[in-house]
């Protein structure tokens, strides 16, 4: 159901992230101001884009469950968030690792991005104690869509306040005005992006067929323990 | 601050690299473990079911 397009997604993510990686370190030239160091940005900005659009589309599938009540699209909801949760704390530590190389600090406190990144992401950990702390599967499916929803909706709201914050000491790669980044810098960042996006596709693909699989294994085996209780249990 | 010279610089890239690669590969081990797992439990089911 859905590992269809499973295999050739995967090779796909393959050979984009070995692209990725040779236009960041043979293609892309040093950043004047940085440095090296600007490396990191082609793995930590793809990743954060990535994460945020994760916990939106888990919003979306979440309304999709609620529309329709199939118990399906709560899966791949709780997927999506569940990827961008890992996803998030590779955007924390490697961000932090940046921050330590260019500020001279590993957190800075004062930083809109920063900090407003860390609320989006503690408020999507609450996601995880709440999901399991409902035993029925119907109320827990319907509880988490409505957090998700509610969490998937503050994601862009928290994106527009940072932008219209004041204090601009963190770079800006997206805008009206086409960015700062002159063109082997945007080619490599973009074909970063598509490598991260094609890497979060493959792997919420990869765990819900593990998940589809395993609930069938369940299925059946009650079945047959219906079947020959001694023989299952 | 000024750039960091390179093989000052070069271990934060590294390492920048080394953590994401690492989370990708756990949970791709942890994907793989469950997998397994799943084949497992669905040969001695089907070796039940040949026993029937």
């Amino acid at each position: 159901m859905y590992s269809k397009g499973l295999k050739p997604l995967a090779i796909a993510t393959v050979l984009t992230t070995a692209g990725a990686l040779a236009l960041v370190f043979f293609y892309a030239p040093l950043d004047a101001d940085q440095g090296f160091v600007q490396k990191i940005f082609y793995v930590h900005v793809p990743m954060a884009i990535v994460a945020l659009g994760g916990f939106v589309a888990g919003g979306i599938m979440a309304i999709k469950h609620l529309r329709s009540g199939d118990p399906s699209w709560d899966l791949r909801s709780y997927v999506a968030i569940h990827q961008s949760i890992i996803l998030g704390v590779g955007v924390l530590i490697t961000g932090s690792i940046w921050a330590r190389a260019s500020w001279g600090h590993w957190w800075v406190w004062d930083e809109p991005v920063l900090v407003s990144f860390l609320v989006v992401f503690l408020l999507y950990c609450v996601y995880y104690p709440l999901r399991f702390s409902i035993e029925d599967p119907d109320r827990q499916a319907r509880y988490s869509s409505v957090f998700a929803i509610t969490a998937g909706a503050f994601v862009p709201l928290n994106f527009v306040a940072v932008r219209l914050a004041e204090a601009y000491t963190h770079p800006r790669v997206l805008s009206q005005t086409g960015g700062s980044l002159p063109g082997e810098m945007r080619l490599t960042f973009l074909v970063s992006l598509l490598a991260m996006g094609l890497l979060f596709v493959t792997l919420w693909k990869l765990e819900l067929t593990s998940k589809h699989a395993s609930a069938q294994l369940r299925r059946l085996k009650r079945r047959l323990a219906d079947r020959r209780p001694a023989a299952v249990a | 601050m000024p750039a960091l010279p390179l093989d000052e610089a070069g271990k934060y890239v590294a390492g920048a690299y080394v953590v994401f690669f690492t989370l990708i590969v756990v949970y791709v081990a942890i994907m793989g473990a469950k997998i397994a797992r799943i084949d497992r439990q669905l040969t001695e089911l089907n070796e039940l079911v040949e026993d029937e």
